[in-house]
């Protein structure tokens, strides 16, 4: 997964063609911690649909809230730079993602 | 898919499902805790941790669940990660089903699944959780540095999550019911809450709305006094207003509930299924916290552990043998059975090699004597083939006895 921050993520996200998923992480958030396996699973899983980026909310604290980021886990999906869509706290589950990956490919 | 099978099960590795792991699996019982997140339940999410024994300050809500999940595994317990999507108690054996699509077997089942936090369901708060509305300071405080929050509640634990938040915030304002200066905070907490520069105080007042385009911007509040309403500029909103069980995919399972969704236990912690326990926040009780929590989960590790011994033992005492089986119910506090249980012996004992004789105590093994409607001590019931197939209490005499054994 491409780690993503201030300085790359209009170009990695806003500007970039297709589909880009971000996982909006922290050190500190367990939930967060425990997806990580699953989340890296889906990203090879789909890897040739869309590209898979994480980003830590605590060096970014200013671009999360930008993207109405407010709590974690957060996962967006953007299309051609536009928010399509998300999942966020208990609905951001491994099956959840997953579903809404494939809502995004078909 | 999967079939396991373990001596017990534990759904959910909070306090209670971690110390009844440990407890579990000390007893040399195959254990296997079910956790659909990272070990530790609520207690995960709070930093301040002051009140569990021997451990003053300094100890964590994380740190303390990291030790319990590496004590039950230092005994030997698994700790799996999924999700018990449903269980079935109503046929012999205890059947749980995972997410995953796994199945669980088990000759015991702990249910330690603890509670969330209960929401309030006020405009806008569904919508905008995760944009500013959280139920957990350790996992959001981050996204709040130098921001103003408000925080709905007043108990202990709305209090010290609160205090938590003014590490990071800029200012916490907690929004009251009750007259100024009355929370319903234990007296330490408040008088420290009070010394506090960075909470401030809403009194006689409800949070009505919560508002904003995508993310929170403020909320509305209504002065129950004066009836007056007012919007408060906020960036979050932290809601602290008890928890409810997570019970919801326990219904129809077998397993009673109460109208709250809480389930109702003895004094083992047994259900209203035989072999099924409850321990922690799930289950009715007078003090949900991390120490009551970790007791219940010993007292439920060691109730199964009773059950799983005693239920073996009558099958392969009373329901496994081919010879018929003259079980007799005794009593130490009757003192007609006591004076019996002398002639029951003799009577075995001329019939060796054709009918073996097995004595249950009915006070301490009530479960067993209540499956077969035996309610008084002294009874004799004749068992052959796994059956009951007759029981007579006393009195009778022991010739009667020679009689009733010889026709069996
Ligand atoms: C903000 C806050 C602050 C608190 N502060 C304190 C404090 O300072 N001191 C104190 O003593 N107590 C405190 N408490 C209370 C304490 O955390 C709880 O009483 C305690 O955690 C209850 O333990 P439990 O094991 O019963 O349940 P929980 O801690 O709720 O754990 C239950 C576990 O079961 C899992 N689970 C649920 N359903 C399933 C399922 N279907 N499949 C798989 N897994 C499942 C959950 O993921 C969870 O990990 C606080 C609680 C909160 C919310």
């Amino acid at each position: 997964m491409i780690e993503v921050n201030k300085e790359n993520f209009e170009a990695e996200v806003l500007q970039a063609p297709g589909l880009v998923l971000v996982d909006y992480w922290s050190e500190k958030c367990e939930p967060c911690k425990a997806l990580v396996p699953e989340v890296e699973a889906l990203a090879e899983k789909y890897a040739s649909s869309m590209k898979f980026c994480k980003l830590n909310v605590l060096e970014n604290r200013r671009l999360s809230i930008s993207q109405k980021v407010l709590g974690l886990p957060t996962i967006i999906v953007y299309k051609n730079g536009e928010k399509v869509a998300e999942l966020t706290k208990d609905e951001a589950t491994a099956a959840n993602i997953e579903a809404m990956i494939k809502g995004q490919i078909e | 898919m999967a079939v396991i099978e373990r001596d017990v099960v534990i759904i959910g590795g909070g306090p209670a499902g971690l110390a009844a792991a440990m407890y579990a699996a000390r007893a040399k019982l195959s254990t296997l805790v079910i956790e659909k997140a990272n070990p530790g339940g609520q207690c995960r999410t709070t930093y301040s941790m002051e009140n569990y024994p021997g451990f003053a300050r300094g100890m964590t809500g994380p740190e303390l669940m990291d030790r319990f999940a590496d004590h039950a595994k230092e005994f030997g317990a698994e700790i799996v990660r999924d999700a018990v999507a449903s269980a079935d108690f109503t046929g012999d054996e205890h059947v749980l089903r995972t997410a995953k699509g796994d199945e669980y077997r088990a000759k015991a089942v702990i249910v330690a699944v603890g509670a969330e936090p209960r929401t309030l369901n006020l405009p806008g708060e569904h919508e905008l959780r995760g944009k500013g509305v959280s139920y957990c300071a350790t996992c959001d405080a981050d996204f709040f540095e130098d921001l103003d929050i408000v925080v709905i509640g007043n108990g202990d634990a709305a209090v010290e999550e609160a205090m938590y938040l003014t590490k990071f915030v800029n200012s916490a304002t907690m929004i009251v019911v009750h007259d100024e200066g009355v929370l319903d905070a234990t007296a330490i907490i408040r008088d420290r809450a009070f010394k506090n520069p960075k909470m401030k105080w809403v009194w006689n007042s409800v949070v009505e709305e919560i508002n904003g385009d995508g993310i929170v911007e403020s909320v509305t509040l209504r002065n129950i006094k004066t009836n007056e309403s007012t919007e408060l500029p906020t960036n979050g909103v932290f809601v602290f207003v008890g928890t409810v069980p997570k019970t919801d995919f326990l219904r129809g399972s077998g397993l009673e509930l109460d109208a709250r969704g809480y389930v109702p236990t003895t004094a083992q912690l047994e259900t209203n299924v035989p072999g099924v326990f409850c321990a922690g926040d799930a289950r009715v009780k007078y003090l949900r916290q991390v120490v009551t929590a970790a007791a219940d989960g010993a007292i439920a590790a060691v109730a199964a552990e009773k059950y799983i011994h005693e239920e073996e033992t009558f099958r392969e005492s009373v329901l496994e043998p081919e010879l018929p089986v003259m079980v007799a119910f005794w009593s130490p506090t009757s003192q007609a059975s006591l004076d019996f249980l002398p002639a029951v012996e003799r009577v075995a004992s001329r019939r060796q090699g054709q009918m073996e004789l097995v004595k249950i105590d009915i006070y301490k093994n009530q479960r067993v004597a209540k499956r077969y409607g035996i309610e008084t001590a002294p009874t004799i019931a004749f068992f052959r083939g796994g059956e009951l197939i007759e029981k007579a209490p006393w009195p009778t005499t022991e010739h009667d006895l020679e009689l009733e054994a010889d026709r069996i």
